[in-house]
């Protein structure tokens, strides 16, 4: 299954540019200054693959990991509807994951590769998925504000500058939008029912607010890969942009739901023309990040875990398949 | 296998869920036998989708993740069909049944029940249900009761992709390595206790006549898949003594107390609750 490859990256550090380098750099560039589409055929910088390399196999990675809170109500979904719409869902980010892995092994790395670097924990993974998925209402809440962060995060990825990435984001962020109207849906179902499940739903979304403000990173100031990103049209918008702009999405949808946000300093700075937020908590950010989250070691022994079980399954595959390949070689 | 999709729907002759809500909130009401009938389908379907539900985010490779929650999927959709059609009997809905039944009022057999095991028990299991339920579903399209006929034409294009995905598994798991052969075998020496209750027939299925499909008559063409599919994997046909068994009648294994505890304990914790 997993086959040495020589990566073209391999072949682009060499210290003095050869005419062809050269020449591909310049064809890059005018490419880039056009706002039109790299294909993985084409030259490319070095780094320009190894950013791309890395957020791709990241997000598919998160999308991978981001099925187990939700996995995990599956089983217990309250109505039988509801749980063909969570069973779809986290199929969904299954189907994300592989397109996700395919568009990243067109630069050049497998996806066994890209898969070892999750499981030894080289890669990260999206932090929002180190919190728990306590109770039914943080279905609802994972999708209305986890999956909302991620499509305000991803729709200006439909544009990045690399082909495969920005094509497999179109189909993404109509799934992505489906289930985000779904989570809603849950949320509002259950904030026009019973006391109970109102507060059920309260409470998932106050524990989920913070988290999902943190899924577009550190503030601009922090983050210095970011300029880099946008100068090649992979990123569109600043992190803080982004951010800004989903809490002015959120605040006008909880109205809907009849609940709040944990936070009274959200406000629309008129001057500025942009949305505030209260101060984040970017000390537990950074602690999340480092594997202290209150999940971390879960998500990745259970990965672990299905992908050792799994082993003896993907060997039986291969040997079957190689047995088929002779005996065809033979006829 | 041809490249249609397995879940496309047939206009005029295949009913989704809400078409069966519909026509049972316009009127439709079956008699308690037909709905029993309709419960057995029902239960045996909700189970193994409940099972099958457990392998989303475990699956030894992301396409596996994506084939077996599809699968349960599947099946989770004719569950809803049937037990709706059911529930019209005694004036309850797919919740209502699903949710608020104990254990001896499922109708499902032993063999949804058992347990996951690893993934060469899991598709044994699929295998033989997968046949079983390939026989069923194309004798139930003839059904005298129509809503039968139709939530069981739907089922029937599905399950036959069900049936690809076992039988492929099987061969290859069989025809892969030596512990591959070991396990998938142990997987059929061990849901094969249960494999005889499926084909049992009974006084209910006697009352229904032209509505039901008659278990005893399925076995040889069962028996007659599962001997070439096993021989082209290198398999051996388990020789192994049918268990006693009586889930129709509401007896059943260990297992499903269980199982129910954990797919109702959200909705019942909250009684009178919608979702």
């Amino acid at each position: 299954m997993a086959t040495q490859t020589q990566s073209p990256r391999d072949t682009q550090l060499q210290p003095v540019p050869s005419a062809e380098d050269e020449a591909g750099q310049a064809y890059f560039d005018k490419i880039i200054a056009e706002d039109s589409r790299i294909e993985p055929a084409d030259w490319m910088p070095a780094g320009y693959r190894k950013t791309l390399t890395r957020q791709i196999s990241q997000h598919a990675h998160s999308e991978i990991i981001g099925m187990q809170p939700e996995a995990n109500f599956i089983t217990r979904a309250p109505s039988l509807k509801r749980k063909a719409i969570l069973m779809a869902k986290v199929q969904d980010e299954a189907g994300h994951g592989l397109y996700l892995y395919s568009a990243a092994e067109t630069l050049g790395t497998p996806r066994d590769e890209l898969f070892d670097q999750l499981l030894s924990g080289k890669a990260k993974y999206s932090s929002i998925f180190n919190y728990p998925a306590l109770t039914w209402a943080d279905m609802g809440a994972i999708g209305w504000l986890v999956d909302g962060a991620a499509i305000v995060n991803q729709v200006p990825l439909c544009r990045a500058s690399y082909g495969p990435y920005g094509r497999a984001m179109v189909r993404v962020c109509k799934e992505e939008s489906f289930h985000q109207r779904q989570g809603f849906e849950i949320l509002l179902e259950l904030a026009s029912g019973t006391p109970a499940q109102k507060q059920m739903a309260q409470d998932a979304v106050n524990r989920f607010y913070a988290p999902a403000l943190m899924m577009f990173g550190p503030n601009d100031d922090e983050s210095p890969n970011s300029q880099q990103s946008m100068r090649w049209n992979i990123k569109r918008f600043s992190n803080d942009e982004l951010r800004q702009r989903f809490v002015g999405m959120i605040q006008e949808q909880v109205k809907v739901l009849g609940l709040t946000l944990p936070d009274d300093k959200i406000r629309f700075n008129e001057e500025t023309g942009k949305w505030e937020y209260g101060e984040l908590d970017w000390n537990e950010f950074y602690e999340v990040l480092k594997g202290r989250g209150p999940c971390n070691a879960q998500r990745m022994e259970r990965r672990r875990e299905a992908h050792e079980n799994g082993a003896w399954v993907r060997e039986a595959a291969a040997a079957y398949a190689a047995k088929k390949a002779q005996k065809a070689q033979v006829a | 296998m041809s490249g249609e999709s397995a879940t496309r729907i047939t206009p005029g002759n295949a009913l989704r869920p809400e078409d069966v809500a519909e026509r049972v909130a316009g009127g439709v009401k079956v008699g308690e036998d037909v709905g029993e009938y309709a419960l057995r389908l029902g239960d045996d379907a909700l189970i193994l989708a409940q099972r099958l539900g457990w392998w989303i985010s475990r699956a030894p490779e992301l396409e596996e993740d994506v084939a077996l929650g599809n699968i349960a999927l599947d099946l989770l959709g004719h569950a809803r069909s049937f037990l709706t059609y059911a529930g019209s009997a005694w004036g309850k809905t797919e919740d209502d049944l699903a949710y608020w039944r104990g254990e001896p009022e499922f109708r499902s057999c032993f063999l949804v029940e058992q347990p996951n095991g690893d993934f060469g028990k899991t598709i044994a299991r699929q295998l033989v249900f997968s046949i079983f339920q390939h026989e069923l579903y194309s004798r139930l399209v003839d059904s005298a009761d129509e809503t039968i006929a139709a939530i069981s034409a739907k089922a029937l294009k599905e399950v036959d992709y069900h049936r690809d995905h076992a039988i492929q598994w099987t061969i290859r798991l069989g025809d892969g390595t030596e512990e591959s052969k070991r396990r998938i075998q142990a997987g059929l020496d061990s849901v094969w206790p249960y494999v005889a209750e499926l084909f049992q027939d009974d006084d209910l299925i006697e009352r229904l006549g032209g509505v039901a499909a008659r278990p005893s008559e399925m076995r040889e063409p069962f028996d007659a898949l599962m001997a070439q599919v096993l021989d082209e994997a290198g398999l051996e046909l388990p020789d192994v003594q049918p268990a006693m068994t009586g889930g129709r009648g509401g007896k059943h294994s260990e297992h499903l107390g269980y199982i129910l505890a954990e797919m109702q304990v959200i909705a019942r914790e909250h009684p009178g609750a919608t979702w």
